[in-house]
């Protein structure tokens, strides 16, 4: 070790690593259905896609991504929740590891909610 | 990348109810449903409470499971891991509420009041993963402090911090670092103190298997503060996951240039090496320590000079519990007045209990000082199970004493354990309900002493056996009120002619007993009875034969052959044949059986 810079590498490596295991109320939930109806409708990528990008970019300890049963709404899946302290739940549906993106992109890192994939967008 | 972590405990609690296997099963389910890429599972330290093992916790919901049985794997890989639905049944029942919802752990009753410095790591991160534990910003606090500041600032923010020794005495850290500093030498030493001897403590073991790294980083930064460049940890053999999780720590402290030659291109110089104590509780003692390592039996030796002046190899020293060093890395980021606006007025910062005994949730609790006991017991520890009174806690093991129950509400800090007759000592607290006889408590604690005690001077030698001899007569019924007053003289002197604090403090469990207790040792000699109902040679069983039914069930159960009777007649129990085992009255079935 030569250096704080060379830690600090180190440190930013495994941050996102031990950032899953923190646990408070100001974190953003994201939770994906992953019941058979999810699973059978491709929800595993979108999961994987989504936990993948929030602990790349460090932000494990502020956003938490996790499976979650069938919300009831099966022909819909993949469904993405996303929910905000203090602010009304998001639903994404008939997601993929793409549109997932878009969401983590717009949504989770800049507040913008991608209306045009919402339930609320969508003729019922 | 990993969407989800499992964290299994690997601690001595947990491993020795078989969290290994369910690691293993685990590890098998989750490659079974093709999972291997998404969830992890990683061994980590002691989470506390041992009691609930074989612990397990799933990441990031923070389910938390307990009691885990190897059957139980493939619900919990498929139903969690693999479609997201938490298994409710098998959560640790307190952080399930009524409505269904699921608690955070920190807000359970055992983890609410607890504030976590020195266990930080413990049950978060992997131990023999060097990264996770930089992730956590491990040895940034070295970095810090060989790139950024002097020895002496060093020394001064751990003074300023008010930080003193966890290893039972309570010297300032700070101050110590001070003195060895300003002694000059070719060679100077940093150990650390891993001999952690007394029966109920398992504080230290749990850092060092859960957070090895943390020691390691605290070790340099402590030589670097006093100049020294080789550091020794003594740790007993009878540890052998901690013995082997430090020895990987070490191997990937250097492999990352943490330990060894010209550390963060400071041109400082530092490495670590481990020593294996034979599990004497002798050599807890500072200068009994460095003996041993030097390679001699492990004997006391006078103080003056000390440590610092004249220490290992009659350099200048420097030793620190383990749980005194767990402390460091964290004051050097957050600042001395972080750590010193935690405790009381002359204890600062968080204290570490190894909670056992008569208490619902046994296991390792974090603690600001000035917690009350009653806090402790009744709040974290979640009360006396089967609805017994609290009688007393034990804190500090062989050194220390007693705390009845009405100091149930002081604040515990070094001084006012002091104070009320007891001591902080390593940080054992064992709690007694009113199932326990002082006077066995005060005899066992000095069968212990008279087994560990070295034999090097004769007060300790000679005393603490004539102490438990008398504790012996009176326990078997056969004292007189003249030997209370005995034991007090042969306290005194014990006290204050031993060379070293094990004889010194020996007493301690019998005075503090005598003091709060007395009316129990009256009662064992004139009254001759047992109110505990613990020692033998003061009780006998006896058939209450109103209640006795005549089944000849306890005629069967009895090994000696000591009841009669015929069938449907009450039955009479044989004093002279009694061996007072209690197998009769564990089997009676109409509670004709009693004890008095």
């Amino acid at each position: 070790m030569k250096s704080l810079e060379e830690l600090k590498a180190i440190r930013e490596r495994n941050q996102g690593k031990v950032g899953v295991r923190s646990e408070n109320e100001t974190q953003t939930r994201v939770v994906v259905g992953m019941a058979t109806c999810g699973i059978a409708s491709g929800a595993r990528p979108v999961l994987t896609a989504l936990s993948d990008a929030v602990q790349k970019e460090s932000l494990a300890e502020k956003i938490s991504v996790t499976p979650t049963g069938c919300i009831g709404l099966c022909q819909y899946e993949p469904i993405v929740e996303v929910m905000e302290p203090g602010k009304e739940k998001v639903t994404y549906i008939k997601m993929d590891p793409e549109k997932a993106m878009e969401v983590f992109e717009l949504h989770l890192k800049q507040g913008q909610a991608v209306a045009k994939y919402t339930l609320a967008a969508q003729q019922l | 990348m990993y969407r989800s972590h499992v964290l299994v405990c690997g601690g001595t609690g947990c491993t020795s109810s078989g969290s290994q296997k369910i690691r293993e099963r685990l590890e098998e389910e989750i490659k079974r449903n093709g999972l291997e890429n998404e969830v992890g599972v990683v061994k980590t330290g002691c989470f506390g409470l041992c009691a609930l093992g074989p612990i397990m916790i799933v990441y990031p919901e923070g389910s938390f499971y307990a009691m885990v049985k190897e059957e139980d794997i493939p619900e919990i890989v498929s139903e969690h891991l693999l479609k997201g639905r938490v298994v409710k049944r098998l959560l640790y029942d307190e952080t399930v509420k009524s409505n269904d919802e699921i608690l955070p752990l920190q807000e359970t009753q055992f983890y609410k009041k607890q504030h976590r410095v020195a266990l930080r790591n413990c049950g978060v991160i992997n131990p023999e993963d060097i990264e996770e534990y930089i992730g956590t910003r491990g040895y940034e606090a070295l970095g810090t402090v060989l790139t950024s500041k002097k020895p002496e600032e060093v020394i001064q923010i751990i003074l300023d911090s008010g930080l003193r020794g966890r290893g039972g005495a309570g010297f300032p850290t700070g101050l110590k670092w001070k003195f060895a500093a300003a002694n000059q030498a070719d060679q100077k030493y940093v150990c650390c103190n891993a001999d952690e001897g007394d029966p109920g403590a398992f504080m230290d073991r749990s850092v060092l298997e859960g957070d090895p790294h943390v020691v390691l980083e605290a070790m340099a930064i402590a030589g670097y503060a006093i100049g020294a460049s080789q550091g020794y940890i003594y740790v007993r053999a009878e540890y052998p996951i901690a013995v082997e999780r430090l020895n990987i720590a070490i191997d990937q402290a250097r492999e990352y240039g943490l330990l060894g030659k010209n550390i963060f291109d400071s041109g400082f110089d530092f490495d670590i090496e481990l020593r294996l104590g034979a599990g004497a509780f002798v050599c807890g003692e500072e200068t009994a320590l460095m003996t041993s390592i030097e390679g001699n039996r492990g004997e006391p030796r006078p103080r003056p000079p000390f440590p610092a002046l004249k220490g290992l190899f009659q350099k200048p020293t420097i030793l620190n519990n383990v749980e005194t060093l767990a402390n460091i890395p964290q004051i050097i980021l957050n600042g001395a007045d972080w750590f010193a606006s935690m405790g009381t007025e002359k204890s600062k910062g968080t204290k570490v209990f190894a909670l056992g005994g008569k208490v619902k949730n046994t296991g390792l609790v974090e603690i600001p000082m000035g917690t009350t006991l009653r806090e402790i017991v009744e709040e974290i520890g979640g009360g006396i199970p089967n609805g017994k009174k609290f009688k007393a806690a034990q804190t500090g093991g062989p050194s220390g004493g007693c705390i009845p129950a009405e100091h149930f509400d002081v604040p515990i800090d070094y001084d006012n354990l002091i104070a009320i007759g007891s001591m902080m000592g390593s940080g054992g607290l064992i709690v007694m309900d009113e199932d326990t006889c002082m006077v066995d408590i005060a005899k066992f604690f000095l069968e212990f002493t008279v087994d560990e005690s070295c034999g090097k001077c004769t007060p300790c030698r000679i005393g603490t056996r004539r102490m438990l001899e008398i504790l012996e007569k009176i326990t078997n019924g056969q004292g007189t009120m003249e030997d209370l007053d005995k034991l007090e003289d042969l306290a005194a002197h014990l006290k204050s002619n031993s060379l070293c604090a094990l004889g010194q403090t020996a007493p301690n469990p019998v005075l503090s007993t005598l003091r709060y207790f007395k009316d129990e040792y009256i009662a064992h000699i004139v009254d001759k009875k047992c109110p505990a109902g613990v020692c033998k040679a003061l009780l006998s069983y006896k058939i209450d034969a109103d209640k006795c039914k005549g089944c000849t069930l306890c005629a069967r159960t009895c090994p000696n052959d000591a009841i009669s009777g015929s069938v449907r007649e009450p039955h009479v129990i044989n004093q002279d044949k009694c061996v007072k085992c209690g197998a009769c009255m564990e089997k009676c079935r109409f509670g004709a059986i009693y004890k008095e």
